[in-house]
């Protein structure tokens, strides 16, 4: 039985192919798990100065945040709006178009691939990070890990249809990436990459609230750090998120599709 | 009954022109003039169960374009498409399951794996059994004289095994419908006549139906019986190639080498001098007439050698739009 054009035997054979294709791709990945040390600068940063008092976040209690930020982007990373529009220009997407299977579902499968092959760098990074900071280890729950990891995932999913959703501006305009790049400031400032959200004033925090951006870094983070969050408007708002962007990808996409006209093919 | 149905198929693009310069780049961003580009016009065919069909013409005729609309990827602008019971743009499943697409300078196949892992990614999305697609594979790899070349890396293939490994990935699915655009473009001789022979082969073992487009006159010759020319989004011609040849072509190519050379007004009578170089001859001569001709020219002088054949029939198509033939 297929759901949304998917079995398990399609799952399994296009992740076990998009893995090996992107272990050929690990020293690339390595440094992409690298680049994503900004936590880590914000870290520093905050540590260095009086202002971390108003966080109300102890040394330890703001080391577990930003390293729990750090693999929450490392496992949420979205990159469709660049493959597909490559895809696209080059008109690879016309077989894609022509299988029994929504391309979607073949970018989903590169990015857990990728995610699979960026785990062992981004498990290096935290134990050189734990090294360099014993105080601050720790191991959270199982019931906590899974609620983290459920979270995380979520994150995943709102990042990867919002930008399918962007993705799909290509049928319309050959550089719909452009668009992501304008989302790039209000996702650092808000996501809670630079600084925990209570680090921001109040009426900031309540608009953020109203955007996707603080269940992409911030809810999950804490989660995984161990830190007081409002479980069930945390999970209720992902959800939420994820509910309304999935028919938007689907509907536009559809549309997109009339639209296409195999460009570059 | 046909199993491609195409009625007054239209497809129109529209284009935004833009003049050289900087105040054309202005007046392209402040006031961009839009034209309609008819690439299909009104195009009519239907083709048979098992017909192996070459589709001709020059560049930008529209040939690309149109079978992009017998498979789905682009909407029909008027008219209508029926291919296998389905229409085309609808993309259903059941219709993808039973065409397929192959185009000689894209490609589906994962570029830094190995063919088989594609290939298994092929059966699991068609829903193929691993027992049959591994015979599928054994037989298609035997047809196409693939086999150490299905676990090397996609980007370590030559340009003629690589073509031979998509063909493979496209055809995994066994489609009743092959759409093809340029399956030999850039092969050398031999990789062309090896796919040619595939094509052949695999037609008559499956009954499948073939659309054919082609720079090479070979493939058309070698593979199709009909074709249809088109020509500026029209469609000039639909029938057998030896008609079109004929129509193409209403003389044949005679080349002499002489004993000794000869005067070019003692070729007067035997047919259109195109040639004279020293003993090396080369004559136009109307194809009802070609033997007398013949026996005429052996008769009066010392032949070394004569050799007949067609002129290339992508001349033939050029001039014949050249000179406003069709």
């Amino acid at each position: 039985m297929r759901i949304f054009g998917l079995n398990r035997r399609i799952i399994r054979v296009l992740l076990g192919s998009q893995y090996a294709h992107m272990l050929e791709y690990r020293a690339e990945i390595a440094l992409w798990a690298l680049s994503g040390v900004l936590p880590f600068i914000m870290l520093s940063v905050w540590s260095g100065s009086e202002a971390r008092l108003g966080l109300g976040l102890d040394g330890v209690a703001l080391d577990r945040y930003f390293l729990s930020a750090f693999l929450v982007r490392q496992f949420s990373v979205v990159w469709v709006v660049y493959a597909f529009e490559e895809d696209a220009l080059l008109g690879r997407l016309s077989p894609y178009l022509l299988q029994p299977l929504h391309p979607l579902w073949r970018y989903v499968a590169a990015h857990l691939g990728e995610q699979l092959t960026r785990l062992p760098f981004a498990a290096l990074i935290a134990a050189v990070f734990f090294v360099a900071q014993p105080q601050a280890f720790w191991l959270p729950s199982l019931g906590g890990f899974l609620l983290a990891w459920l979270a995380t995932w979520l994150a995943f999913a709102i990042a990867f249809l919002f930008q399918s959703l962007i993705a799909a501006l290509c049928f319309w305009s050959e550089k719909a990436s452009a668009l992501e790049r304008l989302q790039f400031i209000p996702f650092v400032f808000l996501s809670g990459l630079l600084a925990p959200l209570t680090a921001f004033p109040p009426g900031v925090r309540a608009l953020a609230q109203w955007t996707p951006f603080p269940y992409l870094i911030d809810f999950p983070a804490r989660l995984l750090a161990g830190q007081p969050v409002d479980l069930i408007a945390g999970f209720a708002a992902q959800l939420a998120w994820v509910a309304l962007l999935l028919p938007l990808v689907l509907l536009l996409w559809r549309a997109g599709v009339r639209r296409y006209s195999a460009m570059g093919a | 009954m046909a199993l491609i149905d195409v009625r007054g198929l239209s497809k129109t693009y529209k284009v935004a022109d833009k003049q050289p310069g900087f105040a054309g780049t202005l007046r392209h961003f402040l006031q961009r003039r839009y034209r309609d580009v008819a690439a299909v016009q009104d195009v009519s065919f239907q083709i048979a169960p098992g017909e192996m069909v070459g589709f001709l013409g020059a560049n930008g005729a529209g040939k690309t374009t149109t079978l992009k609309m017998l498979c789905g990827l682009i909407y029909p602008s008027d008219g209508d498409v029926q291919v296998a019971g389905h229409r085309p743009q609808r993309r259903q499943a059941e219709f993808l399951r039973r065409i397929t697409l192959v185009m000689g300078q894209k490609q589906q196949l994962m570029w830094d794996l190995p063919p088989l892992d594609s290939l298994r990614v092929n059966a699991a999305v068609y829903g193929i059994p691993d027992d049959v697609a591994r015979r599928r594979t054994s037989e298609l790899a035997d047809l196409l004289e693939l086999g150490e070349e299905l676990t090397r890396p996609v980007r370590k293939l030559s340009l003629g095994q690589r073509m031979k490994a998509e063909l493979l990935a496209a055809l995994l699915h066994e489609p009743e419908v092959l759409f093809l655009d340029e399956p030999t473009l850039g092969l050398d001789v031999n990789a062309q006549s090896r796919v040619r022979q595939f094509l052949a082969e695999y037609n008559r073992r499956t009954g499948a139906t073939v659309l054919l487009t082609s720079h090479y006159m070979a493939d058309i010759t070698a593979l199709c019986q009909r074709v249809l020319l088109i020509h500026q989004g029209r469609l000039f011609h639909d029938g057998p190639l030896e008609v079109l040849a004929d129509q193409l072509a209403p003389e044949r190519e005679v080349h002499l080498e002489l004993e000794r050379p000869a005067q070019s007004d003692a070729f007067e009578g035997l047919g259109r001098l195109e040639r004279i170089e020293g003993c090396e001859v080369r004559l136009l001569v109307p194809r009802d007439q070609l033997t007398i001709v013949v026996a005429q020219l052996l008769e009066r002088f010392p032949v070394r050698d004569l050799d007949v054949k067609d002129p290339p029939i992508e001349e033939l198509i050029g001039g014949l739009f050249r000179q406003g033939r069709v």
